[in-house]
């Protein structure tokens, strides 16, 4: 699949391969063509992708290439076991968790999992959790509680599922008590927005110690779609809602309502993901060193403190 | 032909009462004497409606009172202090949709007589000292930013710091998107204040009135020791349309009431207006 703004590029890059396979590379006018192509290449790749708009990098977030939680965990992970179940009702498959090593380090991981099949993606339920995904998710920090392992969760959700089971078994509960219980889990928490960072349903897994996001995501309380049709009554002006919402890494990282950026491979975390894995394991175990010299009580009263900060008004 | 016109009649049957009211019998209701029930259209004077704790003499409907009522009905004596009244709204994302977010503010404040969608203050309950924060649905539709979150939040402090139970009555849509991230973490910043004052071992009641969803149901709504409702109240985490929408289906009756959530297990009881007051001494006096 290609984004509009990702085709000229493309187009470019096809041109190269042949240019590459029809030139003969032994003559050196020719090897300085190639260079010059691969040069123009490069900077419009640095032009596009730094001037994306909040539109487009909420279309790179959902980009079907991308890199989905338990790819990341089994890129990273020398070991990982997932585990199952809320012990209250299901298992549910669009919130993934287990525990994994990374250099010799225990981690619970837990995130929501995206499908890239149509199976796949009605398995995963599209990345939307149910309760019992909150729940599971809950179980998990508590278990990485009891045995004093760090946690790292990562976000990828277009929000918690809207349906009938869902409010019947209490999603609006689950999210309210996992919210709450976060700030009560003396281990260190580690969130990483990987792609799509849809309201409640999110923050349900990132009450974290320090809040991450990937260079090309989203994070806030509503999608632009949605927002387009409350505030503008037409599903229309999701690039003007996009805008409105400030919803980018940039912009979150302004309002310091996150911690950091991970920044992704030119062109997003899709175009090299090895490259993306590389950078994302060198950041969690950075963020992980930073945090496992706090003490608990401290680290607790910081991360309480940290989310208290958060807003703006005027008195 | 019969089968025909049997099936047209059966078209045009009227299923729902009260879509249409013909012209001579519409009531003409002056302001200020009348009160005309929402929901049955039943026709009562102010003065009984507001003896009736805001309820409809003949169908029971739960108006949807501010917190002027609320406080009014609960405070001993109507005596009480209120906590930051002047906090207000600014823009820090500089959000424009059809109208600037401070233009709304405005307007908002200008209709409703009030500076946001939340007012707290503390005061006694039948003698027990208590601070009680309470939403306005009628400012934006009683939606969280950056201000409720922060009155939440104090209004907390004050109950760990005078040791005083908590209860906060909450109407309301949602998160307020104008403040798109800053209203998200309103969700966070109120469940870790919340948590704290579980810390302290205080009571923290939860009431939830029509209608409370979103942002608003999914952090403090959900997270009292008790939570209890109005009757009848809608209570939810995505509101009914959105659900329609994603499942393409009709909901069923009933879906995300009171009664629905109690049968679920996620309130402990509903109580009527009439008789909350008591009904919150009387808990409150059993768990102090």
């Amino acid at each position: 699949m290609l984004l509009d703004f990702e085709k000229p590029i493309v187009e470019l890059e096809e041109k190269l391969a042949q240019m590459k396979k029809t030139l003969d590379l032994s003559n050196p006018t020719n090897q300085k063509i190639i260079q010059s192509f691969e040069q123009n290449i490069l900077e419009l790749k640095k032009e596009t992708y730094q001037n994306l708009t909040r539109w487009q990098k909420v279309q790179l977030s959902r980009h079907a290439d991308r890199p989905y939680t338990l790819d990341y965990i089994q890129a990273i992970c020398t070991d990982f076991i997932e585990l199952h179940g809320d012990r209250c009702f299901a298992d549910d498959k669009a919130m993934v968790g287990g525990l994994g090593t990374v250099e010799g380090q225990t981690f619970m991981f837990i995130g929501q999992q995206k499908g890239r099949s149509t199976k796949q993606r009605q398995l995963r339920n599209f990345g939307m959790a149910n309760p019992e995904g909150y729940r599971k998710a809950l179980r998990l920090m508590k278990l990485a509680e009891k045995f004093n392992k760090p946690i790292v969760t990562l976000i990828d959700t277009p929000g918690a599922f809207p349906g009938i089971e869902a409010e019947e078994r209490g999603q609006a509960e689950a999210i309210a008590r996992n919210i709450q219980e976060m700030f009560r889990i003396k281990v260190p928490i580690i969130s990483i927005i990987i792609g799509e960072g849809a309201s409640g349903g999110a923050l349900g897994i990132a009450v974290g110690d320090r809040v991450l996001m990937l260079e090309n995501t989203w994070y806030s309380v509503i999608s632009p779609e949605s927002c387009s049709s409350i505030l503008w009554r037409s599903w229309d002006y999701k690039e003007q809602a996009a805008e409105a919402l400030k919803l980018t890494a940039q912009d979150m990282l302004g309002y310091k309502l996150i911690d950091g950026i991970i920044p992704e491979p030119l062109g997003g975390a899709h175009t090299n993901p090895q490259e993306m894995y590389l950078i994302f394991k060198k950041y969690l175990l950075e963020t992980y060193q930073e945090l496992a010299k706090i003490p608990t009580k401290k680290l607790l009263s910081q991360r309480i403190n940290k989310f208290c900060s958060m807003g703006v008004f005027i008195e | 032909m019969e089968d025909f016109e049997e099936l047209g009649m059966a078209w045009f049957r009227r299923q729902e009462k009260g879509i249409i009211t013909p012209t001579e019998q519409k009531k003409e209701t002056p302001d200020g004497l009348w009160h005309k029930c929402d929901s049955c259209k039943h026709i009562m004077l102010m003065r009984e409606h507001k003896q009736n704790a805001y309820t409809c003499l003949n169908c029971g409907y739960h108006a949807r009172i501010g917190s002027a009522e609320y406080f009014e009905l609960l405070f001993d004596d109507q005596q009480f202090t209120e906590l930051d009244p002047n906090i207000s709204s600014a823009n820090p994302l500089n959000f424009e949709d059809t109208k600037p977010y401070l233009k709304r503010i405005q307007q908002a404040q200008e209709t409703s007589k009030l500076k946001d969608a939340l007012r707290s203050a503390y005061g006694t309950l039948q003698g027990i000292p208590i601070t009680i924060a309470c939403m306005d649905f009628a400012f934006i539709g009683g939606s969280m930013g950056s201000v409720v979150g922060e009155k939440i939040a104090r209004a907390v402090d004050y109950s760990i710091k005078h040791k005083t139970p908590f209860l906060c009555i909450s109407r309301s849509g949602g998160a307020r998107m104008m403040e798109a991230g800053f209203s998200l973490m309103q969700m966070a910043k109120t469940a870790a204040k919340l948590a704290l004052l579980a810390d302290a071992k205080l009571p923290y009641i939860s009431l939830l009135t029509d209608p409370t969803t979103g942002g608003v149901s999914a952090s403090y709504g959900m997270l009292g020791d008790l939570n209890i409702a109005e009757p009848n109240a809608l209570i939810g985490f995505a509101g009914p349309r959105v659900i329609r929408e994603t499942i393409g289906k009709d909901l069923p009756k009933g879906f995300q009431t009171a009664e629905y959530l109690l049968e679920h297990g996620f309130l402990d009881f509903i109580v009527h207006r009439k008789e909350l007051k008591k009904t919150l001494a009387r808990v409150l006096k059993m768990l102090l």
